[in-house]
């Protein structure tokens, strides 16, 4: 598999295929893991960046379903190649930073990836279409184990799994799901599901994680602690209080619909109806409007839309994807051209 | 000295700033170390935070978690973990010991890691534990003078701590 390779490929969260993937767009587990013998990625000289590497790319290549994966160093990729990886969700954007004897797995289907000598010596992340947490949770932990019996991990039978960060100690585990909450913001309830979340050690982050903002609706929610309790009883937690956030989401729909129908639609066919015909537009208000869109088409407003294309046009109208389709550098204005195209071929075909 | 900004004032506050490798040094008055420090504030990031927690936690025995603690292994010092908010390698959890188990009880609100652990190590664990059980249950016999069951027990804890 090359890298090319994925960008003719969609992801398998891509496809809309998991339960809820109305309303939740991913389930994301991802742990956190530092071989013991060595000090942690950012205290480790350049010789044992690299031996660390070295080993991880064995021991994750030799396991049965890792074994036709993607393996790349990050070092040795161009900038656009570096944010192509960070737009499709396989690795963060600290990732990209330092890249030097950093290495990124990604297994079929775009459901795995590893990230080696990020924070921490392994992030592994399983992400799942839809409200799937145990599942992701079933599949990363196989993934572990397996690795747990090839590598020996810094591990403390106080602390648990170390990390360079404490704040992942105990687990390194990370559960979250990708939500669109349109309804939510358009009724502004949202700033109040926001703020219970936070009391629930639970935490909202925009569409790259850590730092970023939320933009489309969109709000990545994920445990805030991970030392002290199970992995089943973290993720237990976040899937109840998940449950709720959509239940809010479904009625806060319903209400619209019922009380403020003519408005919603005519909302939702403007940015149809923006995205069919523009010929210049910027990433911002391309998510704006195929949030929109997507509203449109979870309500049956919109009928001749699949979710897969909206997906898919979220993923591809990025600036490193539209580069990559074109297969040439483009400025921001030559992009925001690009864009308009690919979303009018795309929204005409169907 | 004067101020490097308004060149008028006697500089009292003195700071180095290194950004890729760069060294800055500047020598400011109060005031315009005041206007320096709210431009400073926007790259506040989490490492500062949890720096913030890192002192807070250690502020109640300052003698023992000296910001001179280093890890034997890797070298790290608590005032490196202070600055960049990362430890350097797991042993940097024992030699830091004293000051993390507030941190992380800030962080998590627990010290003690329930859940999964290595297949390695989880009978490493056992086998420990079992050890200690069998090395208790000794005691106890001795104490009781029940010598038969001591020396079965005996027996077992060499089996066990055979390599």
């Amino acid at each position: 598999m090359t890298l090319d390779d994925l960008l003719n490929n969609t992801g398998e969260w891509i496809r809309c295929t998991g339960p809820v993937c109305d309303i939740v767009m991913s389930s994301r587990v991802r742990l956190a893991r530092n071989l013991a013998n060595y000090p942690f990625s950012h205290w480790a000289s350049k010789k044992e960046q690299e031996t660390i590497l070295g080993t991880a790319k064995e021991s994750i290549l030799s396991i049965k379903k890792l074994k036709d994966s993607l393996f790349v160093e990050i070092g040795k990729l161009d900038p656009i190649d570096k944010q192509f990886l960070v737009e499709r969700h396989l690795m963060s954007k600290e990732h990209m930073i330092d890249a030097e004897n950093k290495g990124l797995c990604v297994g079929q289907d775009e459901v795995i990836s590893i990230m080696i000598n990020e924070e921490d010596h392994l992030r592994m992340q399983v992400m799942k279409s839809g409200f799937n947490l145990k599942e992701a949770w079933q599949i990363i932990n196989d993934i572990d184990t397996e690795l747990g019996n090839l590598l020996d991990f810094a591990y403390s039978v106080d602390f648990g799994y170390l990390t360079a960060c404490p704040t992942n100690a105990g687990t390194g585990m990370r559960a979250s799901v990708m939500l669109h909450l349109p309804s939510l913001v358009m009724t502004k309830q949202i700033g109040k599901v926001l703020q219970a979340i936070t009391k629930l050690s639970l935490t909202a982050r925009g569409l790259y994680g850590e730092g970023t903002e939320a933009s489309g609706n969109f709000f990545q929610i994920s445990n805030q602690v991970s030392l002290g309790h199970k992995e089943e009883d973290i993720i237990d937690n976040i899937d109840r209080i998940i449950k709720q956030i959509v239940g809010h989401e479904q009625s806060a729909r319903e209400t619209l619909l019922s009380q403020n129908r003519e408005a919603l639609e005519d909302r939702i066919w403007r940015a149809y109806g923006t995205l069919k015909s523009a010929h210049i537009i910027t990433s911002t208000e391309t998510i704006d409007l195929l949030s929109l869109v997507r509203l449109g088409v979870d309500l049956g407003v919109i009928k001749q839309l699949d979710r897969t294309l909206i997906n898919e046009l979220f993923v591809i109208t990025q600036p490193a994807h539209l580069q990559k389709l074109e297969k040439k550098k483009l400025g921001p204005n030559q992009r925001d051209v690009k864009r308009a195209e690919i979303i009018r071929e795309r929204i005409g075909k169907q | 000295m004067v101020c490097n900004i308004c060149a008028k004032n006697q500089a009292t506050v003195h700071l180095t700033e290194i950004i890729d490798d760069q060294i800055t040094e500047l020598h400011l008055c109060e005031e315009c170390a005041q206007k320096k420090g709210a431009q400073m504030e926007s790259h506040f990031g989490l490492s500062d935070l949890l720096a913030g927690l890192a002192d807070l936690g250690t502020q109640f025995n300052k003698t023992k978690t000296d910001a001179k603690l280093k890890c034997p292994k890797c070298g790290l010092t608590y005032e490196d973990f202070k600055k960049v908010g990362r430890l350097g390698c797991g042993e940097c959890y024992t030699a830091f010991k004293e000051a993390l188990v507030p941190l992380l009880k800030r962080i998590h609100g627990s010290t003690q890691h329930y859940g999964k652990s290595p297949k390695k190590i989880a009978k490493a664990v056992k086998a420990k534990n079992e050890l200690q059980d069998l090395k208790e249950k000794l005691q106890e016999a001795i104490q009781k003078e029940d010598f038969e069951e001591a020396a079965k027990l005996r027996d077992k804890i060499r089996e066990k701590e055979r390599p």
